[in-house]
């Protein structure tokens, strides 16, 4: 599975996405291909605005850990991602405005790799 | 096209089968089939199976040879293929098996679904390889947590409550009691339901299907064959599927499911109905905010209106529009790959008159069988 993680890395640590100058649209996770365009597209990487807001949440109570706060976000740019949002339970609300720092999502033991990336905090907080 | 008629169902019991294998279970729901459609076994002329990961599950791919060999077709040679849309893969089946009969391939079809899912320590879990694994797993995301998701934003523009939410699953335990076939045969209380451990905010675990193990198998023949075998054919007037972006972060909306309507507003059509003329369906309430949305989706209430159903008891058994008189995936249990052919195995029994203590009146019938959080939906439309 390392593989698939490193790949994707660039996108992941950055919020790096896809433009397409045909049609001015921006996404999160990045696609090769512009799915209002298609071949008539020109997709180009981009980096996405780095604030946006909650369309909506759940906090999710998984079998294991701490319950994780996981989000719909629309970037300022237009673009949706879920994401988890390292706050309190209680702090998150629809329609609240984020922005993006780098954290830590979870590792694979003592000596496998520790996976990094996107996670929204409340605007309004200092980092 | 032609038409297509269904001549034989066959079900085995929903729920934690610890004694028996995934050979088992194939075996009962087809055997159960082929005798209640009067027809031999030899004249199968092909076989469509839907499952979602006996990979995962039990280890075992290339299944469909596998159930034409231990059905005891081996000797026969025909086709089998396995089709696959997550827990829409029943669904799919029935469509295969439907459109090989339409266009005239084939005669006598078998459309089947199977799961066997308790020979792994997860079963849940697996069904969330439906969702995006790269972008919506890696945060942390399951099924549950996107159908939350979907929830949450629903009741927040829509005037939804918890309560809502409760009273789908109340009364799908309830039509469960009814049906032996099912595997949570218990009432339950709205009380419970919000009493209930929360999974995914504000979804609780008894707003989630139990993931079980499961077979059905339909008999699918022509219209011609039908007239030979049976005084009680059910046809199925078309079968269509849709699909629509995977993840939750495409979608422009996300409390629409546009492969609902996309399939639903097709199948209107190809029956020459309106959503109106439904008057029994099974639908899929994968959690109890899906049901909702099928309400709305499938044109039987206007977006955000979809609660109205529930409230004022529309879908409960002596309602006008019954849905999920089986006890639906919440109570009947949800087989992953089998589920979309329960679901027609029930609207048979519902159209023939032969659905016992859960019995309505109605002579059209329809299934929504949806894959992950409905990047597939299978709508059926079905008459007398």
């Amino acid at each position: 599975m390392i593989p698939r993680f490193w790949r994707k890395i660039k996108f992941r640590y950055d919020l790096i996405g896809s433009y397409c100058k045909t049609c001015n649209n921006y996404f999160y996770p990045p696609r090769n291909l512009c799915p209002v365009c298609r071949r008539k597209g020109e997709i180009v990487e981009c980096k996405l605005s780095e604030e946006g807001k909650v369309i909506s949440y759940t906090i999710a109570h998984n079998s294991e850990g701490a319950p994780l706060v996981i989000a719909l976000v629309e970037l300022d740019h237009g673009a949706r991602l879920l994401t988890q949002l390292a706050c309190r339970p209680d702090e998150v609300k629809i329609g609240m405005r984020v922005k993006r720092v780098f954290r830590k999502y979870g590792e694979d033991g003592q000596e496998g790799i520790v996976y990094y990336g996107t996670k929204f905090i409340p605007s309004q907080n200092s980092t | 096209m032609r038409k297509v008629a269904i001549i034989g169902v066959g079900c085995t019991k929903f729920g934690e089968l610890w004694d028996k294998s995934f050979r088992d279970i194939f075996i009962e729901a087809g055997i159960e089939a082929i005798e209640d459609s009067g027809i031999e076994g030899r004249e199968i002329e092909a076989i469509y199976v839907g499952n979602m990961s006996a990979g995962r599950y039990i280890n075992q791919e290339h299944i469909a040879a596998l159930i034409a060999d231990y059905s005891g077709l081996a000797e026969f040679g025909i086709p089998a293929s396995r089709v696959e849309a997550a827990d829409a893969s029943g669904g799919l089946a029935l469509r295969h098996a439907f459109m090989a009969v339409a266009s005239g391939l084939h005669d006598i079809v078998i459309a089947a679904g199977v799961e066997k899912v308790t020979d792994v320590g997860d079963p849940a879990g697996m069904l969330s390889t439906t969702i995006d694994q790269e972008w919506e797993s890696f945060v942390g995301a399951n099924l549950a947590s996107l159908y939350a998701i979907i929830a949450r934003l629903h009741m927040e523009t829509y005037g939804g409550k918890e309560e809502d939410l409760a009273m789908v699953s109340v009364k799908n335990h309830r039509n469960a009691m009814k049906n032996p076939k099912a595997q949570l045969k218990r009432e339950i209380s709205v009380e419970d339901v919000l009493n209930s451990p929360y999974v995914a905010e504000p979804l609780k675990l008894l707003d989630c299907s139990p993931i079980c193990d499961g077979a059905a198998a339909v008999v699918v023949a022509s219209d011609e064959v039908a007239k030979k075998v049976t005084d009680s054919p059910v046809y199925i007037s078309c079968s269509t599927q849709a699909s629509d972006y995977l993840a939750l972060h495409s979608r422009k909306d996300i409390l629409k499911f546009k492969s609902i309507v996309k399939a639903s507003r097709e199948a209107y059509k190809l029956a020459k109905i309106d959503p109106k003329d439904v008057k029994v369906a099974e639908v899929h309430d994968s959690f109890s905010i899906a049901e909702i949305i099928a309400y709305e989706d499938l044109g039987f209430a206007r977006k955000g209106e979809g609660y109205r159903l529930i409230r004022e008891g529309i879908t409960e058994l002596s309602g006008e529009l019954p849905v999920n008189t089986s006890g639906g995936l919440k109570a009947c249990g949800h087989a992953p790959g089998a589920t979309g052919v329960r679901q027609a195995v029930e609207i048979t029994l519902q159209l023939r008159g032969e659905a016992g203590k859960r019995q309505v009146d109605a002579e059209v019938g329809l299934s929504l069988n949806l894959g992950g959080a409905g990047a597939t939906a299978v709508v059926s439309i079905f008459r007398i």
